[in-house]
């Protein structure tokens, strides 16, 4: 896990993606008179065959929204959610069919499975509801258990959950998702709720099964080296939007927008001069602010980089919009990023 | 949580885990439940004890009112109910009578009081068992129900019907139908477990089910609320577990994601609720065997009450603590078995 995914491995600039949204909104309406909060506000993606796309951004700021909207957990207030280009029918009989071809991986094994329920039952589960109980079924148990790193598999038949590590766990949970052999895995924060040291291998796994079966995966993160590791591209989110998005070298390696920078900036690692500790309230998707979503925390508008670039009254008044999903280009959602770079003097700003 | 051998490798199972030396875990467990138990149950008889001996009431006055009767006979009752003996005296044959089983004469019925508890305990506990076994089964469906749908009308409505019915006493309940649908419509008996010359198992069955319809109704109406909200707020903190999104994710249809995932994990906390509130269901039959006249231990205790019977209040007292200790320790016992995670 040292290397960065070799983008050209991301087959999605070819074909139609597999799994896709377009203009995705999600409200969730206040109780008694308080602001709905619009958790995802705008949102094109695209997940193409065998890619793992890492969707990074902090806490709340609607990943985990945009992950269930994925699966037609939930419904969209706006926009649309499809699968091989055609829209989700949020029919039972339809999110059934659907949801056998596109799995979810949640981020705390601990609570995704049920503690009354074996091993084998958990991993069962998935194809016992599609294909009802078989005879092969302990040999399809058994493989995926051998699938997700558990060998040998008959050992864990009978375990409980309790019985488990936590990264044994979220390789049971995996392995329930790998049985009906999925197109896409959702994964949400996959390894944030593990030691430090079974991370790496429950990553190695993802990509390993990106390799050998070309499982495509939407990785949600915020930490932005585990995008950097395991990911083709990368879409960074903030307050419900994508507001940069691009190969992980694209978005990682020479960031445009100043929320990605300023999240880079932070890392120990980081060579990007000095730390941005971004300022101000943290976020909230009942207020979203006005002009670009991030205007009130930008260190590059505060800085006054942004006037000098003549964009400042733009960033207050001006939504930069949506980005496209559509994977062959980098894209940024900022005003400032989009100026022309050297300024001349005399440019006198928009209007 | 994590098991010693680490990622990766199976852990030698749960038997592995470390525990004081010598003793098994689960041996250290069940022992100190049971202790609990034993101390509990010798306080409640100490307590038995000397509490009716505080009541007001002099029970040889009591059952000689209105006879007249000489200073001899009180003075041969007296000695007859040992209660010429000093305190001290009289508190260390209770408590050897106590643990051989023998709780004494009843001073009005002159039979040994364990012979009238035998003969009242089986009306006891088929008037409380029936009651019970309706109350939880209505309170789960009815409580899963509502849970599930929190904030629908049903919910609410629901909730609304068992929270009045709980808060309204049961005598009062129990009188209420008496009026309305005994000795008003005639559609039931006022009192007791049976009428006089029916023959035959279906018949005499079938009487005693008819005596138990309204003394069985007050009883689910009065408690089967407590029941529900058990069951409502169990569902509740289950709906928001990962592992129903998890099913829901693999395509599970929302009604068996209840069924199979939230109930079986909601029913933890309710069984064991059940089980503790068995204890009480015995002593809380008192005031609804009076109102019906029904002959169990419950109108046994306040017959006993009134005298005051000193043998049958104290045995009865030191019955329906001890149910509730017992079932206590029931529920105890029982809760490992349910939940995997605390099986040892
Ligand atoms: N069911 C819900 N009802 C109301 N608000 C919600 C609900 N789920 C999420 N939110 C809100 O939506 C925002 C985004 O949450 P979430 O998608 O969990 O973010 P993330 O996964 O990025 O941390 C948060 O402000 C959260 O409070
Ligand atoms: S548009 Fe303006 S405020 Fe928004 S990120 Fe870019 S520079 Fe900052
Ligand atoms: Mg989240």
């Amino acid at each position: 896990m040292s290397a960065p995914a070799d983008p050209a491995r991301g087959s999605a600039a070819g074909g139609a993606p597999v799994l896709s949204t377009a203009g995705l909104q999600i409200a969730f309406s206040g109780r008694s008179g308080r602001a709905a909060a619009r958790a995802v506000d705008g949102v094109d993606l695209e997940i193409g065959a065998g890619e793992i796309v890492a969707l990074v951004g902090e806490s709340g700021c609607g990943k985990s929204t945009l992950a269930r909207a994925l699966l037609g957990l939930v419904r969209p207030t706006a926009g649309a959610v499809s699968f091989h280009g055609r829209g989700l029918v949020y029919r039972p009989r339809d999110l059934k069919a659907f949801r056998r071809r596109v799995q979810l991986v949640l981020q705390d094994p601990t609570g995704a499975l049920n503690p009354r329920h074996t091993v084998y039952d958990a991993v069962a589960e998935g194809r016992r509801i599609h294909t009802g109980s078989t005879a092969d079924e302990r040999d399809h148990v058994a493989e995926a258990l051998s699938r997700a790193g558990l060998r040998p598999p008959e050992r864990f038949f009978l375990r409980y959950p309790h019985e488990l590590s936590g990264g044994q766990r979220q390789r049971v949970a995996i392995a329930g998702a790998l049985i009906l052999q999925p197109e896409v895995i959702v994964a949400d924060e996959p390894v944030a709720s593990l030691d430090a040291s079974v991370r790496g291998e429950i990553l190695q796994l993802l990509l390993r099964l990106r390799d050998d079966y070309g499982l495509a995966a939407l990785v949600v993160t915020h930490d932005l080296g585990l995008a950097w590791n395991i990911a083709d591209r990368a879409a960074v989110m903030y307050l419900g939007r994508v507001v940069e998005t691009g190969t992980v070298e694209e978005v990682l390696a020479a960031p445009r927008h100043p929320y990605t920078r300023a999240l880079l900036s932070v890392l120990p690692e980081s060579s990007a001069g000095e730390q941005q500790i971004l300022a101000g309230e943290p976020p909230d998707p009942t207020r979203i602010p006005a002009g670009c979503r991030f205007h009130v925390r930008c260190p590059v508008l505060a800085s006054g980089a942004a006037q000098a670039a003549g964009v400042a009254d733009r960033c207050r008044s001006e939504d930069p919009g949506m980005l496209g999903g559509s994977p062959g280009v980098a894209q940024v959602a900022c005003h400032w990023a989009h100026a022309p770079e050297p300024e001349p003097a005399e440019w006198a700003g928009p209007g | 949580m994590d098991t010693p051998s680490g990622a990766g490798r199976p852990a030698a199972g749960p038997t592995a885990r470390r525990g004081r030396p010598g003793l098994h875990p689960a041996v250290r467990y069940l022992g100190g439940r049971v202790l609990t138990a034993v101390v509990s149950l010798l306080a409640v008889m100490v307590t038995s004890f000397f509490l009716f001996r505080v009541l007001p009431g002099d029970p040889v006055a009591a059952l000689t009112q209105g006879r007249s009767v000489s200073v001899d006979q009180l003075e041969a009752m007296r000695r007859d109910f040992g209660l010429d003996q000093p305190l001290p005296q009289q508190f260390v044959d209770y408590c050897l009578g106590m643990m051989t089983l023998d709780f004494g004469m009843s001073y009005q019925y002159r039979v040994p009081v364990s012979e009238l508890i035998a003969e009242r305990l089986g009306p006891t506990l088929l008037l409380a068992g029936t009651g019970t076994v309706i109350a939880a089964v209505l309170g789960l469906v009815l409580g899963t129900r509502s849970g599930w749908r929190r904030g629908s009308l049903m919910d609410r409505v629901d909730t609304g019907i068992a929270l009045t019915l709980w808060s309204v006493p049961s005598f009062w309940l129990g009188l209420l139908l008496i009026v309305l649908l005994a000795s008003g419509a005639g559609l039931f008996p006022t009192s007791g477990m049976s009428s006089p010359g029916v023959e035959g198992t279906f018949a005499v069955a079938l009487d005693v089910a008819h005596h138990m319809v309204l003394p069985v109704a007050t009883m689910v109406a009065v408690v089967y609320a407590q029941y529900m909200m058990i069951m409502r707020s169990s569902v509740l903190d289950e709906m928001g577990a990962d592992y129903l999104t998890t099913a829901r994710a693999k395509g599970l249809r929302d009604a068996v994601v209840l069924r199979r995932h939230a109930v079986p994990n909601a029913l933890l906390p309710t069984v064991t609720l059940i089980f503790l509130n068995l204890g009480r269901v015995v002593s809380g039959v008192i005031l609804i065997e009076t109102v019906f006249a029904w002959p169990g231990l419950g109108s046994l205790f306040y017959s006993g009450l009134r005298v005051p019977d000193l043998p049958i209040v104290q045995a009865l007292f030191v019955v329906f603590a001890g149910s509730v200790i017992i079932m206590n320790l029931l529920a105890d016992l029982v809760y490992p078995l349910l939940d995997p995670r605390v099986r040892t």
